[in-house]
């Protein structure tokens, strides 16, 4: 049995009595541990799909199961970095944090035990150097670390990340990128990301799922990226398989399923 | 002519350590004088337009048979309720001081609840479209009702002066804190209801860590406009009611033709109103300081 299952997955939204079929037919599974990317052109529906198993959409048609049990509502075993941070402006980094963690392993840890655990995720992402300083007072960059070491720090069964990276500068994504990549061999999570950018999906992937089109919007195909970890930036600039998978994610994005210019 | 500065500069050619010295003590002084420029520009307007408006006071009123009196006779006749504001002969026959200090308290037992209750129901209104359409006509047509409207209603209510002012500062500053508290809440973004959401906070705790702080410079703006509508209206109250406060005062003075006390609780009212304004505001800042700049 899958870790995480989509079956039959689709979404439709009405708006003034228009009904616009957003997803359809999305059939995906994911095994524990696996790091799985979804790209596709903006206003494909990918972020739908996150949503879906985030719990903070409801499927139209389908469903979400993880380890066997139907995904209905929001919850800390599937948490969300957020596409633009969503730290509370009138908490400190650490009270961020602390919010989360205060509240899912109320029960399992001790205040001790708790207070200990975010001093841990912060060192995780580098932050412990900012613990007291609110989000107004950090760089982009740092506020989607302290958005990851957040969701970490909820133990999640499955991390889900919006676009995590696509709101920072290249050089700020790419140390982002390694960061976590280096959390990913530590903590083995399974995770699945929307990301627009290729080489940050073939960069970080076990598998990329191509999303066609809307709307209907579906997977389109799903690519397997077979170099071993750790992956290293610079070793995979020639690496056969990593040129490979890019060039194969990118003919289905620009050749096959071009944006339409409608979406533009 | 030359400048000071050239001309320091060239007495203090060959000693170069006392020159230093010198410019260190003259950027000091220099600072300091353009410290006390902006001080004087912020001061020196209201002051001058405020000893204009009293001589053409002193001179409107100063001919005999004026209905007002000149601010001359009115701080020599008041002059025994601005010296000593403190003393109390019993009953209503108090100090200036204990006559703000009636009306500050129930301005503050009327506005606590104004509040408590606003913030409330301004949530329910703000958070619930089904309460939104049933409550919000009621309020817009409620909101519109004088203060003083409601005080014979109290009365009858009540049966006693006290509890009705108090009455009639809460339901004059409850609209603001309602209309704007709801306001924010509806201004929640929907980040933060979905990190809400993916924590699982119950609808407790989101009231307190999420809707508060995120909707709290909403808040405090009704806030704001509440305190200065109960200090209106505590005024108008106090004068039907009687008793100790300062509208009663006003009113006192009248009957026994005081004008010039009338006068001066006059700037004592304007005074306090001013500071309880500043005090909320003050306040909002504080609380809001991460929220407002985000």
């Amino acid at each position: 049995m899958a870790h995480l299952d989509l079956s039959q997955v689709g979404i439709s939204f009405t708006r003034a009595g228009k009904t616009t079929e957003v997803l359809r037919d999305v059939n995906l599974k994911i095994a524990k541990g696996e790091f799985v990317s979804i790209i596709g052109h903006s206003g494909c529906g990918k972020s739908t799909v996150l949503n879906i198993v985030a719990g903070l959409l409801k499927a139209s048609t389908g469903v979400v199961l993880l380890d066997g049990k139907e995904v209905s509502s929001p919850g800390p075993e599937r948490a969300v970095v957020f596409q633009n941070h969503s730290l509370l402006p009138w908490l400190t980094v650490r009270e961020n944090v602390a919010l989360a963690v205060d509240k899912v392993l109320a029960r399992t840890k001790s205040r001790a035990e708790r207070a200990a655990w975010i001093e841990h995720n912060l060192a995780l992402v580098n932050m412990m150097h900012a613990a007291d300083k609110r989000p107004n007072e950090i760089s982009g960059g740092m506020k989607q670390r302290v958005g990851i070491a957040r969701a970490l720090a909820m133990e999640p069964t499955v991390l889900l990340m919006d676009e995590p990276f696509g709101a920072l500068d290249a050089l700020t994504r790419a140390h982002l990128q390694d960061q976590l990549m280096e959390i990913q061999v530590r903590l083995k999570n399974t995770v699945i990301m929307i990301t627009h950018d290729v080489d940050e999906a073939v960069l970080l992937s076990d598998r990329i799922v191509m999303m066609t089109n809307g709307p209907s919007a579906t997977i389109g195909e799903v690519l397997t990226v077979p170099m071993s970890r750790p992956r290293k930036r610079l070793e995979l600039v020639e690496d056969k398989d990593y040129v490979h998978c890019r060039a194969e994610v990118l003919e289905f994005l620009y050749a096959r399923h071009a944006r339409p210019a409608l979406a533009a | 002519m030359a400048s000071p500065a050239t001309l320091a500069g060239k007495v203090s050619l060959g000693t170069s350590g006392r020159d230093a010295a010198g410019i260190k003590a003259r950027s000091l002084l220099r600072i300091s004088g353009k410290g006390l420029s902006r001080l004087a520009a912020q001061i020196l307007p209201p002051l001058v337009v405020l000893t204009a408006f009293l001589l053409f006071w002193e001179v409107a009123c100063s001919r005999p048979g004026a209905g007002l009196p000149a601010p001359s006779r009115v701080f020599s006749e008041a002059w025994p309720i601005i010296s000593d504001p403190f003393f109390d002969n019993g009953g209503t026959d108090k100090g200036l001081f204990w006559h703000i200090i009636a009306s500050l308290q129930r301005v503050a037992l009327g506005f606590a609840l104004a509040t408590i209750a606003g913030i409330l129901l301004g949530t329910l209104v703000g958070q619930s479209e089904w309460a939104m359409r049933g409550l919000d006509p009621i309020f817009q047509v409620l909101r519109t009702i004088p203060p003083l409207a409601w005080l014979p209603l109290s009365l009858a209510a009540f049966r006693d002066g006290q509890p009705s002012a108090i009455f009639v500062i809460f339901i004059t500053s409850i609209w603001p804190i309602i209309i704007n508290t709801a306001v924010g809440i509806r201004n929640i973004p929907q980040d933060y209801r979905n990190v809400a959401a993916v924590v699982r906070l119950n609808p407790v705790e989101f009231f307190v860590k999420i809707m508060l702080p995120s909707a709290a410079p909403y808040i405090f703006t009704g806030l704001r406009i509440g305190v200065g509508l109960s200090w209106l209206a505590i005024v108008a109250a106090e004068m039907l009611i009687g008793g100790v406060g300062i509208g009663f005062f006003i009113w006192d003075a009248w009957n026994s033709s005081h004008i010039s006390e009338i006068i001066v609780a006059l700037v004592y009212v304007g005074v306090i109103g001013f500071i309880l304004d500043r005090v909320v505001a003050g306040l909002g800042r504080l609380v809001t300081r991460g929220t407002s700049a985000a």
